[in-house]
């Protein structure tokens, strides 16, 4: 059996990320049932998840799109939750040291779950076995059950009737749980929550989400220095 | 032709803030208020987006069988049950409320 310098098993590494990977790709069943109740065409579902591949904005884009969003305010809502990304993405250049060729084609994979196995990884042997096996298994898998939830959904017809409209609020929420672990954090969520419902009856569709984002950098900015001394929730 | 319009552009927005990550050099992104925006927008538009889509009817505010599915949801996440299960629980119980109310 393969070691790594510090120890860890291959085996024990893509078990850790196949179970990750599995998991989490089960859940582009929900992607696609919702995509397709929320009128998006089998290919435009699949699409998303083969391309834009990072769970919370394809949820936003097609829920957006379904309220009758402009296909700017809705794109650029799904962009702003992708950002974090962009910090998973230089702890990870840091972590794995891939090669500058290669790091193109790696992008596309860093999401919540590579970025969460990578980390948890005792070697750079190990972190770059964790984040390919969690990316691949989690790619294919997402994409496969995105199709299958399509598929499904077309079949049954008015997903409404199914309760599967709910789906997406969940699947937000699930996301949204554990950001919520300290006060301004949890400041900010409530803030958000005033302001998007708040605003909808005034503001065209997709404004309200993007006006409710403001609630960070105002919430940010109260708090001063406060908010950005504190060591802890800075982990993400 | 507007919904493959937003789909592009999302895509490519996703794709180049991924790469921008691995390819940025260090100390760019590293300020600290850059970096806990960045932790607290999430937050702020996962929020905003779970109310609206349990509470919003097109641009009115209603309360329907959607709101007991959030709650079913939050008590499964309470009771730290899988990802799927929460997601589940919203589904069967919005569904099971909508079939007694008719």
């Amino acid at each position: 059996m393969d070691r790594g310098a510090e120890g860890k098993p291959d085996a024990a590494v893509v078990r850790d990320a196949l179970g990750v990977g599995i998991a989490v790709g089960l859940s582009g069943f929900a992607f696609g049932v919702t995509s397709a109740g929320s009128g998006m065409t089998l290919a435009q579902t699949c699409v998303l998840s083969l391309l834009v591949f990072t769970g919370a904005s394809q949820f936003a884009l097609v829920g957006a799109l379904a309220a009758g969003s402009n296909p700017f305010t809705a794109a650029a809502g799904a962009f702003f939750l992708s950002v974090r990304n962009a910090f998973y993405g230089l702890r990870l250049s840091q972590l794995l040291a891939l090669p500058r060729v290669v790091r193109p084609f790696a992008a596309q994979w860093v999401i919540d779950e590579t970025t969460a196995v990578s980390l948890a990884q005792p070697s750079r042997r190990a972190a770059r076995l964790g984040f390919t096996v969690t990316g691949l298994s989690l790619y294919v898998l997402w994409n496969v059950t995105t199709l299958l939830g399509a598929l499904g959904a077309e079949a049954i017809g008015d997903t409404g009737a199914w309760g599967l409209d709910a789906a997406g609020p969940a699947v937000f929420l699930a996301l949204l749980a554990p950001m919520l672990r300290t006060a301004t954090e949890r400041v900010v969520a409530g803030l958000a929550v005033l302001l998007g419902l708040g605003l909808l009856p005034v503001l065209p569709a997709g404004v309200p989400v993007l006006a409710a984002a403001l609630a960070a950098p105002l919430v940010l900015f109260l708090t001063g220095g406060r908010g950005s001394a504190r060591p802890g929730g800075e982990g993400r | 032709m507007n919904v493959w319009l937003a789909i592009v552009a999302t895509a490519v927005g996703a794709y180049a803030v991924k790469l921008a990550g691995l390819l940025v050099p260090e100390g760019v992104l590293e300020r600290p208020v850059v970096r806990r925006l960045a932790a607290l927008l999430p937050a702020a538009l996962l929020a905003a987006l779970t109310a609206q889509q349990t509470f919003a009817d097109g641009r009115v505010l209603v309360l329907d069988a959607r709101a007991a599915g959030l709650a079913a949801a939050a008590v499964a996440l309470v009771l730290r049950a899988p990802f799927l299960l929460v997601v589940a629980a919203a589904v069967v119980v919005t569904a099971g409320v909508r079939a007694m109310t008719g």
